[in-house]
């Protein structure tokens, strides 16, 4: 079982609108995939679905070997919203001990995740107070806190200072190099080089799913965001030929 | 459900409401304003001989009352609030189990209720000299058992409001029904058969009754306990139902 993730020709409807048009994707396990596209493209809805708290029409996601959803990857799984979805009302430590209790993990285990976001600092201020890049950090705090396996984070580095998402990127490659699988969503092309493997959609369907690498040399450019172009460009003339 | 996750679930909602210092102080305070107002409007009402006075028939059945409007309206916002933030998604995506986040805020704003209801009785008691048959701690209990319900008829009534105007628009249609045909204004065996079927199916009548029983019992009657249960379990019904509004998956 190598992979975390395994996506088969999955198909989501949000109200008439086909949202997901049969997607097929794995991600493998001790990774880091970065899911690219466009705003609208798909991609939380992707993530909802990976996750299991998607209603999906048809195909199948299989998730550290058990369907999506299932209850007990409700303890080994781990999800950052894409709005920071954290009590604003409580103080970051609070938030952080709380999510840390609903999977039996410490006081302590809880104020080691805040400071591993870099939020030591502010730990015992109020959520509602923080800026939005702490504020979504506070939110990461609480998806890592339970030590998942696989961890889902819907553009996890919005808003964070470049010496911030710097040091988070290096948290992320840690944590894949101790066997965590990551999932990170984007839509800033300059963090798809960062990723060990690349899932681009628009308008729900795979454009590519390679290393980067392997989207360098295919397309012949070594921009990224140019590459992307190409692939999309090269998607579309398949697409109406 | 897990003992472990139920307490922090509990915790969390109660530290929430601390960090509320005017909402706290507003669920301590505004029973008492409202009591001296209810004592002073009937202080020179005559009363016929043999009777309880108005203001100890009024106030008693205001005990039973505060917790239940004022916890309904914090419930149903806060559940509301957890709707819309997605802090409710991403509690169903952890192994917390429905029933742990539904009875952590039945034991939280119970006991924020039970508080109220405690000061609130203190003062009616021993400042505005309320007078009952039967003790003091029945009438906290029963209001106790009141806020319990209204927590759970405000997390069932949450899952029907988008917003905040419609979540307090629910107060009127849940509270008010009850208020009137409770037996206060009217007593429920002389309305209208209809009216007293609708009385009938009403939790709140229930609680009225047990608190109309403690005022004119010294000993908790066969009658009280009866109306404690039924309240209890309408409590226990509405969560159930608010279960089943909770879907881990959505659209």
């Amino acid at each position: 079982m190598d992979d975390a993730v395994s996506v088969r020709d999955l198909v989501v409807e949000r109200g008439r609108r086909r949202v997901l048009q049969g997607i097929s994707c794995a991600v493998p396990r001790g990774t880091v995939t970065g899911l690219l596209g466009p705003s609208g493209s798909g991609k939380t809805t992707l993530m909802r679905a990976i996750v299991g708290v998607q209603r999906v029409s048809a195909g199948t996601v299989t998730v550290l070997g058990r369907p999506a959803g299932a209850a007990d990857l409700r303890r080994r799984v781990g999800y950052l919203t894409q709005a920071p979805s954290v009590y604003a009302d409580l103080t970051v430590r609070e938030n952080a001990r709380y999510f840390a209790a609903l999977h039996g993990r410490d006081h302590a285990h809880a104020d080691q995740t805040v400071a591993d976001v870099g939020l030591a600092g502010a730990a015992g201020q109020l959520v509602g107070n923080l800026s939005g890049g702490q504020r979504s950090r506070a939110s990461l705090a609480c998806a890592l806190v339970g030590d998942p396996e696989l961890v889902v984070l819907d553009e996890p580095t919005v808003g964070q200072d470049p010496v911030l998402r710097a040091d988070l990127w290096a948290r992320f490659h840690a944590m894949a190099a101790a066997g965590t699988t990551l999932l990170v969503s984007s839509h800033v092309m300059d963090e798809a080089g960062r990723c060990d493997r690349l899932l681009l959609i628009r308008d729900g369907r795979l454009v590519a799913d390679d290393t980067p690498a392997a989207v360098r040399a295919s397309t012949g450019v070594t921009d990224l965001e140019e590459a992307f172009l190409r692939l999309i460009k090269a998607s579309e003339q398949e697409a109406s030929s | 459900m897990n003992p472990r996750i139920l307490a922090a679930t509990t915790g969390r909602i109660l530290r929430q409401l601390r960090h509320d210092r005017r909402t706290v102080a507003l669920l301590i305070v505004v029973p008492t304003v409202l009591l001296a107002l209810v004592y002073f409007m009937y202080v020179d009402q005559p009363t016929p001989r043999g009777q309880p006075t108005v203001f100890d028939r009024v106030a008693l059945i205001m005990l039973g009352f505060f917790p239940f409007i004022i916890m309904f309206l914090v419930t149903s916002i806060a559940m509301l609030r957890e709707r819309t933030t997605g802090t409710l998604e991403r509690l169903l995506t952890t192994p917390l189990a429905k029933l742990d986040l539904l009875f952590g805020y039945g034991i939280a704003f119970g006991l924020a209720g039970v508080v109220q209801a405690t000061v609130a009785s203190a003062v009616a008691y021993w400042v505005f000299d309320l007078t009952t048959a039967g003790s003091i701690g029945l009438v906290i209990m029963i209001a106790a058992i009141n806020a319990v319900l209204a927590v759970a008829l405000g997390l069932f009534c949450s899952a029907f409001a988008r917003t905040e105007f419609q979540a307090v628009q629910f107060m009127p249609v849940v509270v008010a029904p009850q208020l009137l045909l409770c037996g206060l204004f009217v007593p429920r065996g002389e309305m209208a058969g209809w009216l007293q079927a609708v009385s009938d199916v009403l939790p709140l009548s229930y609680a009225v009754e047990a608190l109309q029983e403690v005022g004119a019992h010294a000993d908790p009657t066969a009658t009280m306990w009866r109306d404690v249960a039924i309240v209890a379990a309408a409590a226990v019904a509405a969560l159930v139902l608010a279960a089943a509004t909770l879907r881990r998956r959505s659209g």
